[in-house]
């Protein structure tokens, strides 16, 4: 369990305002000019010792993607481009940092545009959390008042302006490269990499893109050092972090705790437990709808970090856990998460646009009853074949949570596939032969 | 997301108003000087707002031409992402999330709510023309679900009975306060008491 | 050089290919839908997959960079699983009609579904429905059968450059449309049919017409205007059925423009397949005995200075060259080609050039227009300018305000006093064109149309040699022909630039001073007619046939050999895809007709003798299909008059600018389209 004195996010529920003035009494904007003044090379480095990984999904090492800017600015100028259109099913921590502690992502965004060469910001609001990002631009302007932000912010000799760009109600943009290309104002279609953003991102500049969380806590960690954000939680699985705990609990809620807490706590000791008590647990998505979900026996003893879950077939994501209790129906809420990549897919890559709503269409008639022992082969062909093989990631978020039903769930699955197929039995029939009317010749 | 239907009756012209042009202006100042084409989210937005929550065709060639762009781009724009309304909506327009997070605590009954007190159908406008409603997926507040937004505002943490009297308020003109419907702090957990979802009986 | 391995074996790559490319210098054939050689990579389709070791995933072939050391497999079963994968998706929603539909026979999804199908679908949802959509008069469409691979989209955005097509919606509910279904305004338009993999976007006209293997096909050359795009035509039976294009990355690359591809179905209309005379004011069929009796009779009659001849806009090199020898035959020296008097310097073939090649004009790093619009007079000239400017994001100047050309363009003055500063060194754009390495100067005719225009021409030329602009490596005078035939007339000298008595021919034309004029195939040709006798030789009963007191008929441009000079100065062979019309005669024949009636004599033995003839004629001739040779010297520039006068830009009826056009359904239906848009706009 987390000390008190480690979290990092102490307002999270707004028990001691978001106002400029009680952020500062928590110590945000502390001694930003003299982190800055340490240098480039200094932060990235901490950051880097801290092992801090990104908290947008992958968990990819953000000392390291900061690395990858470029030295020295050359023609172009750099940008940093914040990740807040948190959109995946089971997550809702960004929101709370844009409207509680808006003033660590802002220090944590000065910090990580000096690091990264970057004078101009943008963040990346989605669009639907027009109250979140009405809060954050009185946030910006509070801290341009006080010359934290702008021309030389901070007093630190460095320029920084820092803008809110509203998503439009798109999933996709939340991948770094749709978002990119939705800030140029085009559909959110994910570019091909290579080029990555870091030499080739927004306006064809180098350009970082973090999630909200990932910029938050570097403030603290650079107050704090990083000696003391890796002694927390797990080796290569540092520090804190704060999880979203829904579904079918007593009482959902938004935590900071360790990394590598057991999940077993989190649901026990925040959430209230399950509904109907931890015998009626079915199922756990354990980070976000993309991850694909633990049945019970593996809940029991998981813990939360990056490396465990990858261990298990699944992954942290975006640590947003969502719970399944034996009341639902298991596959009717997996086809409704098909559904929800379905109505999200961008639609360029044939894999991710034809057999989504495949896989969808498949899942919804299970769950009915209608489908056939064929058919969970097909379903699982069907994610394979968009697996690894779409221009972004999304196609594996579309298809991990159908593999992790099928691979944790088959049983309960073949029990609802009882429509008749055409042919009985499986058969090596050659093609070209009319199945049909071999069954009447067998009958 | 099956295509957006445009409006069979447009308005002839759009224009911003006074007011919105200098919000324009506001936004043009955000983006480099050869790349004013990130604005047109920002102006599709305006657009709708200035004209009661939905764009008109009129609008569309109006930004296209304000930041020379291709008409078909902002027709493509606003046809991809799904908080554009390419026809009206009611005065309060009511998004239902209806993603797994929310499905298992209930958003169904909200959906039933607002079939019965508004319309039959997605978007088609309440008799008294003052609400619509839809389904939308994943809010980004699933700690709080079932949950619905109308207009800018969520309602969070809600159950069939507090979404009727919502929904009630919302066709009398007479919105009830947003946020939890729980009385908790935002997203923070409430040990004490015992919450059950809907689904558990 | 880099190395990269693909399947075991070693090769050698060029910097900044593509692992595609480089599987293709390895022969190694990749499937594949969206990637275009000539288009942005989109990557979307994900066929082209292929095997890269230390990559868990199959990566895009066409997206991927190569790079030194890379390890590449495109023959596991790994990548077979992954391209089968894709092609079940493919075909999920894809309607499987290939009997009723038209790309059936050359459809890339048919063909590779062959390697990559699987035998059986097991998709047993309801197939998607997509609405089909209006693109004009050329382009029928069927949506279902689209598989987004966004060629059509990339092609009319990036070579066309009209932004009208789109892609709306998302995810599995995303339709390809232009904006509210209107028709596509790009002289190119559709090319996306060929580039269209399925069978979603197809022709129009063609529509349910023949199946591919059904069709002759013939390697050709185009006469519609004078770049001489490399054409395919396909025929059945004597009907030319379609259009195609040839690549000729030197010419037209990929592409042809709309006049090209569809102006065929003029050549079923209006044709003149029997002579003609007229009788009582009224044209009655005749025989070719009487006709040519007639003929003759009149030329016997007539003062050789008092007959006139004039050669038409597709005429080919063999039948021009017949023509003046006949002409010389019978004494006859007023003859031109020219639709109006323009000013040509026939001294040195780079004067009636388009010298640095169209090629050349992606080298080019500075291009300046005078009195010319290439969007309508040269299309395919125009898209390789478009493409310098999207690629290299070369400069382009214009004097003289031609409106829309489908890019950027600056109007630095519309004055021969302009062009007078700039030669003079006193407007500042002389220092942008001095400062230039490989500069472009593109004269049209309508700037050699004007009072100014010897002054205009003389005095660039001196000024290019002056600066070292026309030199071995580059040549910065372009002429920008408008018509087929005008370079060859101009290299076998089928004009008079002597004044003699009676004024230019074009005066006499004006004043009504010939008593007989001879036509061949010439309808754009302007004259009022008062007490002439007009013979009328050519394929279409336009213009020409009209005023005619004698049709005779000759073939079209399909329907016989030929060989044609384009505005580059490339020679180029035109084949016979079909034969003549009725009783239509090659129009050398009808010639050595007329002189064996006149003389006794024959102009020409046969055609290889007669092509044997008008090959020598040809100056700096280097070989078929190539830049004729070049010779720079720097002529003395001949004096001449300046007047200031605006600099006006000849409009043209694109799509009616010939007797084929004009007889063509299928031109005058884009024709309406264009002028119903013009009268409304685009703006509702
Ligand atoms: C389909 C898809 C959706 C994503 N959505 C989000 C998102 O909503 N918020 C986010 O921060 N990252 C999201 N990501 C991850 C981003 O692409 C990117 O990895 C992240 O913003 C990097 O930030 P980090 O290094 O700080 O984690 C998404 C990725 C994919 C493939
Ligand atoms: S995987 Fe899906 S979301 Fe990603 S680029 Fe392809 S179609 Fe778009
Ligand atoms: S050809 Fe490579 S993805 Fe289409």
């Amino acid at each position: 369990m987390i000390k008190e004195e480690n979290k990092i996010f102490k307002n999270l529920y707004n028990d001691f305002g978001w106002e400029i003035e009680n952020s500062i009494k928590r110590n945000d904007w502390n001694n930003t000019k003299e982190i800055i003044s340490k240098g480039r090379e200094w932060i990235i480095n901490e950051v880097k010792s801290s092992e801090l990984r990104g908290r947008g999904g992958a968990g990819f090492p953000t000392g390291l993607k900061w690395s990858f800017a470029p030295k020295e600015v050359g023609s172009r100028p750099h940008y940093l481009v914040i990740n807040a259109d948190e959109s995946e099913p089971g997550t809702c921590k960004d929101r709370d940092i844009l409207r509680f502690e808006p003033q660590k992502l802002l220090e944590g965004c000065l910090i990580a545009g000096f690091a990264v060469n970057a004078h101009t910001c943008y963040i990346y609001v989605r669009g639907e959390y027009y109250n979140e990002g009405k809060r954050l631009q009185e946030a910006i302007d509070q801290a341009y008042k006080k010359n934290f932000l702008g021309k030389n912010a901070c007093g630190s000799g460095w320029d920084f302006e820092v803008y809110i760009h509203y998503g439009a109600g798109a999933y996709i943009c939340g991948e770094e490269t749709a978002l990119l290309e939705s800030l140029e104002g085009n559909k959110g279609l994910p570019r091909l990499k290579p080029p990555f953003p870091a030499l080739v991102g927004l306006y064809g500049c180098p350009t970082i893109v973090n999630n909200v969380e990932t910029v938050a806590v570097v403030p603290t960690i650079l107050r704090k050092g990083a000696k003391w954000f890796s002694s927390i939680g797990k080796p290569k699985n540092t520090g804190t972090k704060i999880f979203c705990i829904s579904g079918n609990v007593n009482n959902p809620c938004n935590v900071e705790e360790e990394m590598g807490i057991p999940l077993k706590d989190l649901i026990e000791k925040y959430a209230g437990g399950v509904v109907g008590g931890w015998d009626n647990l079915q199922a756990v998505i354990p980070g976000g709808s993309s991850m694909p979900l633990l049945p019970k026996n593996i809940c029991e003893t998981i813990t939360m970090d990056f490396d465990s879950l990858v261990k298990a077939k699944s992954g942290l994501g975006t640590a947003g856990i969502v719970v399944i209790n034996k009341e639902q129906d298991i596959i009717k809420c997996m086809a409704r998460i098909a559904k929800f990549y379905k109505h999200e897919s961008c639609g360029q890559c044939t894999p991710c646009r034809e057999g989504v709503g495949w896989m969808w269409r498949i899942l919804e008639r299970t769950a009915k009853g209608e489908s056939t022992y064929r058919d969970i082969d097909l379903l699982s062909d069907v994610t394979k074949q968009i697996e690894g093989h779409t221009i972004c990631a999304f196609g594996e978020g579309a298809s991990w949570p159908v593999q992790g039903l099928l691979r944790h769930f088959r049983k309960e699955i073949e029990k609802k596939c009882t429509g008749t197929p055409i042919v009985k039995k499986k058969r090596n029939v050659p093609y070209l032969i009319d199945q049909h009317l071999l069954e009447k010749e067998n009958a | 997301m099956s295509l957006k239907e445009v409006y069979n009756e447009q308005p002839n012209i759009f224009k911003f108003s006074d007011k919105n042009q200098k919000i324009v202006d506001e936004i043009l100042k955000k983006y480099p000087n050869n790349n004013k084409k990130s604005a047109v989210m920002p102006l599709l937005y305006l657009a709708q707002k200035q004209n009661d929550n939905w764009i008109p065709l009129a609008a569309m060639k109006y930004i296209a031409k304000f930041l020379s762009i291709p008409y078909i781009n902002v027709y493509e724009i606003a046809t991809f992402y799904s908080m554009y309304n390419l026809s009206p909506v009611g005065k309060y327009f009511i998004q239902v999330c209806t993603t797994s997070p929310c499905l298992i605590r209930g958003a169904d009954k909200l959906v039933k709510v607002c079939k019965e007190k508004i319309s039959s159908k997605e978007r088609k406008l309440s008799e008294n023309k003052r609400c619509s409603w839809m389904e939308v997926e994943c809010l980004g507040a699933c700690v709080n679900a079932p949950m619905m937004q109308v207009n800018n505002d969520y309602y969070e943490d809600l159950n069939e009975n507090n979404a009727n009297k919502i929904v009630e308020s919302l066709l009398n003109d007479k919105p009830l306060k947003p946020g939890s419907y729980r009385g908790r702090r935002n997203t923070s957990p409430e040990k004490d008491k015992n919450l059950n979802g809907n689904s558990s009986k | 050089m880099p190395k990269i391995t693909i399947n075991g074996k070693e090769i050698e790559f060029d910097k900044g290919m593509t692992v595609l490319q480089a599987c293709e210098l390895a022969n190694v054939e990749i499937p594949r839908f969206c990637y275009h050689e000539k288009l942005s990579i989109a990557g979307n389709c994900r066929m082209c997959l292929v095997e890269m070791e230390k990559s868990a995933k199959p990566i895009a072939s066409c997206a991927m960079p190569a790079t030194e050391g890379m390890n590449i497999k495109t023959n596991t079963e790994f990548v077979e699983k992954a391209r089968k994968g894709v092609m079940e998706f493919l075909l999920a929603n894809h309607p499987l009609d290939c009997p009723v539909c038209d790309q059936g026979g050359e459809c890339d999804l048919q063909d590779q579904s062959l390697y990559y199908g699987v035998d059986k679908s097991r998709f047993s949802e309801n197939k998607r429905f997509v609405k089909e959509k209006y693109m004009g008069p050329l382009i029928k469409t069927q949506m279902t059968r689209c598989i987004h691979c966004t060629r059509c989209i990339r092609f009319a955005t990036e070579v066309a450059g009209v932004s009208e097509l789109g892609a709306i919606g998302r995810g599995e509910d995303m339709e390809i449309t232009t904006y509210l279904e209107k028709s596509m305004e790009s002289e190119l338009s559709a090319n996306v049919i060929d580039l269209c993999p399925v069978g979603a976007l197809t022709s129009k006209p063609y529509a349910f017409e023949a199946r591919p293997w059904e069709l002759k096909k013939t390697e050709s050359i185009d006469v519609m205007d004078a770049v001489g795009s490399n054409i395919r035509v396909d025929t059945y039976g004597w009907e030319v059925k379609r259009i195609l294009p040839r690549i000729n990355n030197e010419i037209n690359e990929e592409w042809i423009s709309d006049k090209t591809r569809y102006a065929c179905d003029g050549l079923l209309k209006q044709r003149l397949d029997t002579p003609y005379i007229k009788k009582n004011g009224k044209l009655a069929k005749t025989t070719w005995e009487e006709a040519i009796e007639l003929i003759c009779n009149k030329i016997n009659v007539t003062d050789p200075k008092l007959i006139g001849a004039h050669v038409g806009d597709m005429v080919s090199l063999e039948n021009i060259f017949s023509f003046k020898k006949f002409l010389n035959t019978i004494n006859c020296t007023n003859y031109d080609f020219r639709e109006r008097n323009f000013y040509i310097n026939s001294s040195d073939k780079i004067n009636y050039l388009f010298n640095s090649s169209i090629s050349g004009i992606e080298k080019s790093d500075l291009i300046l227009l005078i009195g010319c619009n290439p969007r309508h007079e040269a299309t395919m000239v125009n898209a390789r300018i478009r493409k310098a400017f999207v690629k290299n994001k070369t400069p382009i100047y214009s004097l003289g305000d031609v409106g829309d050309l489908t890019y950027k363009y600056n109007i630095i003055g519309d004055t021969t006093e302009t062009f007078k500063e700039i030669i003079g060194g006193k407007n500042e754009f002389s220092r942008k064109f001095l400062s230039s390495k490989k500069p472009i100067v593109i004269i049209g005719e309508s700037a050699l149309e004007l009072k100014s225009g010897k002054f205009i021409f003389e005095e660039i030329k001196e000024f290019l040699f002056k600066n070292n602009f026309i030199n071995k490596n580059w040549n910065a005078l372009n002429i920008l022909s408008q018509n087929a035939s005008t370079v060859g007339c101009i290299d076998l000298q089928f004009f008079n630039e002597k004044k003699d008595d009676g004024g230019t021919f074009f005066k006499k034309i004006k004043n009504n001073n010939f008593e007989l004029i001879y036509l061949l195939g010439s309808d754009n040709f302007e004259l009022v007619k008062k007490n002439e006798f007009i013979i009328y030789q050519g394929s279409h009963g336009d213009r020409g046939a009209e005023i005619a007191d004698i049709i005779l008929p000759s073939p079209a441009y399909t329907e016989q050999d030929g060989m044609y000079i384009n505005l580059e100065g490339r020679l180029q062979e035109c084949r016979k895809a079909s034969y003549p019309a009725g009783q239509a005669k090659e129009d050398w024949k009808i010639f050595n007709l007329i002189i064996k009636k006149l003389k006794n004599e024959k102009l020409f033995h046969n055609y290889e003798d007669l092509k044997k003839l008008t090959l020598g004629q040809i100056k700096n001739f280097s070989g078929i299909d190539s830049l004729p040779n070049k010779i720079f010297k720097n002529n003395k520039k001949l004096n001449s008059e300046f007047f200031n006068e605006k600099i006006l830009i000849n409009e043209i009826d694109y799509y009616f600018t010939n007797s084929i056009a004009r007889a063509s359904k299928t031109m005058s239906d884009c024709r309406n389209v264009k002028i119903k848009s013009l009268k409304e706009g685009t703006n509702n």
